[in-house]
């Protein structure tokens, strides 16, 4: 019994460990192939891409000879990279705390205080969470021209701070903070204000951190928007250069590729409860 | 009376509070959601020509029979009803394994759930190289006796796009089932293995029925995530794919560039009243099962 017990767990888990080679390959991958040197990047892909070797590509990425000259070259030689990345930056940190601070505010005013048509205006937020940006996506280029916003990044800053999925996320949060304790509050004269900085914020700490690592996340890895509202190469983000990298700079392309999703990375493995959390409260019903 | 002033105190707190809080938030989601939202709608009852005049239903008519838009229409519903299924059960099983006796089990949550995390363009290229006419699958299927497959120019890429959506999609999924694994109420299994109940009436009656809201949910966000799968086409086979993946987005997007905004937002709303069916439906499935089941 214990034997058959211990044999199925076995079976379990090397099931599983071949199936997570799947979800882990690609990022080994790149993150292996960043450590080669640019030409063997050359000799493993382009040749083969271009049908001057009748090899396949080979699925090891380990490197022949470890070097970090491709890190070298963006980072010392390679100044429109890093000013995209930091053009990124530009656009996802502003986003990321606007987003927190306008959200935890009217999630606040959605969870805790009641006024008329309460329910009928959430609805509203709901409903734009569900649709594909398409559908505003000609007004929205209108109101962007009316504000004179296009070509600049605010023109993608703005409408990712008034997002409705930060009072959602946030209210879902908040609803599960009992009454009661901001009725104690309220009886040792604590004003609504106070409550919010001093009562509800610290209790929803885990949900704005999972707000924070969705939000990144989606706006890190945006593309459509950029490319559309901002026409000034100089003023995209990182995440537009990547898919044309194939096409130049194929050398450097994994270093470039490895350090565009490590802040991503980072900030996953530091806020994976939260993030796993986060998606667990996000139920419409 | 001190009450009352308190009362009154409070109730002009309550609304000075409610204002000032939510007042930034709602200008904001009205400028850029609301608004654009209703012009959107409006557009798309006038024709392009100068001066725009009302032409009812017919840019919407013009585009049920435009053929490049029943095709992207297709493509899209093909491939959300490969993919969505697809996704949910095996994100379903990797949650049934992980939430039994495994080693190493936060090791292999992390990995599912790490895809979420990473960004797209980062990986496209990797895609591109696994499934070129001389790329990694390719190279594997020349060591067997299959014929090789041109990928990117057949019906073929369908099932890599599949294949990047559930690389993408399936942890979400997983998380959201094993939260719901959690919540089923431990009583109900040690009831059940009381009265002698079999290992599969347990699951097909315990875990199955609790698990349906969270089905439910699931099937939403899939769906919803499977009408964004737009961006890894364009990522990996580029503004115009094979036409077995031309999608509805990128029909949209491509009418952006004509100009032709009436079309495009006719287009658009139709998918929006599309999706806004579905989820409408599916919730409408879950209230009544909810009830049936009590919970």
């Amino acid at each position: 019994m214990v034997r058959s017990r211990f044999s199925a767990k076995l079976i379990k888990t090397v099931f599983l460990a071949v199936v997570s080679l799947f979800f882990l390959y690609p990022i080994l991958y790149i993150f292996g192939a960043s450590f080669m040197m640019p030409q063997e990047v050359t000799e493993r892909i382009i040749a083969v891409k271009t049908g001057k070797s009748s090899q396949y590509i080979s699925f090891d990425f380990i490197p022949d000879i470890f070097s970090i000259r491709q890190y070298k070259r963006i980072l010392l030689n390679q100044a429109t990279y890093l000013s995209m990345f930091w053009n990124s930056l530009k656009i996802v940190l502003p986003l990321v705390i606007g987003q927190v601070a306008v959200g935890s505010m009217a999630a606040y005013v959605f969870a805790k205080l009641k006024f008329p048509h309460r329910e009928k205006i959430f609805f509203l937020y709901i409903i734009t969470m569900l649709m594909p940006f398409q559908v505003t996506l000609v007004p929205n280029y209108l109101v962007m021209d009316y504000l004179g916003l296009l070509d600049n990044p605010l023109s993608l800053i703005l409408p990712g701070i008034f997002s409705a999925f930060g009072v959602f996320l946030l209210r879902q949060f908040m609803t599960y903070i009992p009454d009661s304790c901001i009725d104690a509050a309220r009886i040792d004269g604590a004003g609504l204000v106070r409550i919010f900085f001093y009562i509800v914020l610290p209790m929803v700490k885990h949900g704005i951190a999972a707000l924070v690592i969705l939000t990144f996340i989606e706006y890190w890895n945006m593309i459509e928007q950029p490319l559309l509202f901002l026409s000034d190469v100089q003023k995209q983000p990182l995440s537009t250069y990547l898919p044309v990298i194939g096409e130049n700079d194929l050398e450097i392309a994994f270093a470039a590729s490895f350090i565009y999703m490590l802040p991503v990375l980072l900030l996953f493995l530091y806020l994976e409860e939260d993030l796993v959390r986060g998606i667990q409260y996000s139920d419409i019903q | 009376m001190q009450k009352f002033k308190n009362c009154l105190k409070n109730k002009q707190e309550n609304f000075i509070v409610t204002f000032i809080f939510l007042a930034p938030s709602l200008l904001g989601f009205s400028v850029f959601y609301i608004i654009p939202f209703i012009v959107a709608g409006v557009y798309s009852f006038f024709d392009s020509s100068f001066g725009a005049s009302f032409v009812a239903l017919r840019n919407y008519m013009d585009l049920i029979n435009n053929p490049v838009f029943r095709l992207a229409v297709k493509n899209t519903l093909v491939f959300t009803v490969i993919s969505v299924p697809l996704s949910v059960f095996i994100s379903l099983g990797l949650a049934l394994i992980l939430n039994g006796d495994v080693f190493f089990k936060s090791f292999f949550k992390t990995t599912f759930i790490l895809p979420l995390a990473i960004p797209t363009a980062s990986v496209a290229l990797l895609w591109n190289m696994a499934f070129q006419n001389r790329g990694m699958v390719n190279g594997l299927l020349s060591r067997t006796a299959l014929p090789t497959v041109n990928w990117f120019n057949s019906s073929w890429t369908i099932i890599v796009i599949v294949l990047m959506y559930i690389w993408k999609n399936a942890g979400y999924n997983m998380v959201l089932f094993l939260g719901g694994l959690n919540n089923i109420p431990k009583e109900y299994y040690e009831q059940a293995a009381l009265e002698g109940a079999g290992k599969c009436w347990i699951f097909k009656n315990i875990t199955l029925v609790y698990l349906t809201p969270v089905f439910f949910f699931v099937l939403i966000m899939s769906l919803l995530s499977s009408f964004k799968v737009f961006r890894e086409v364009y990522l990996i086979a580029g503004v115009y794919p094979h036409e077995s993946i031309y999608l509805l987005q990128h029909y949209m997007n491509n009418v952006f560039f004509t100009l032709d905004y009436q079309k495009l937002t006719s287009a658009a709303y139709l998918t929006a009243i599309f999706i806004y069916g579905l989820v409408y439906i599916i919730l409408k499935l879950d209230k009544k099962f909810s009830q049936k089941i009590g919970i």
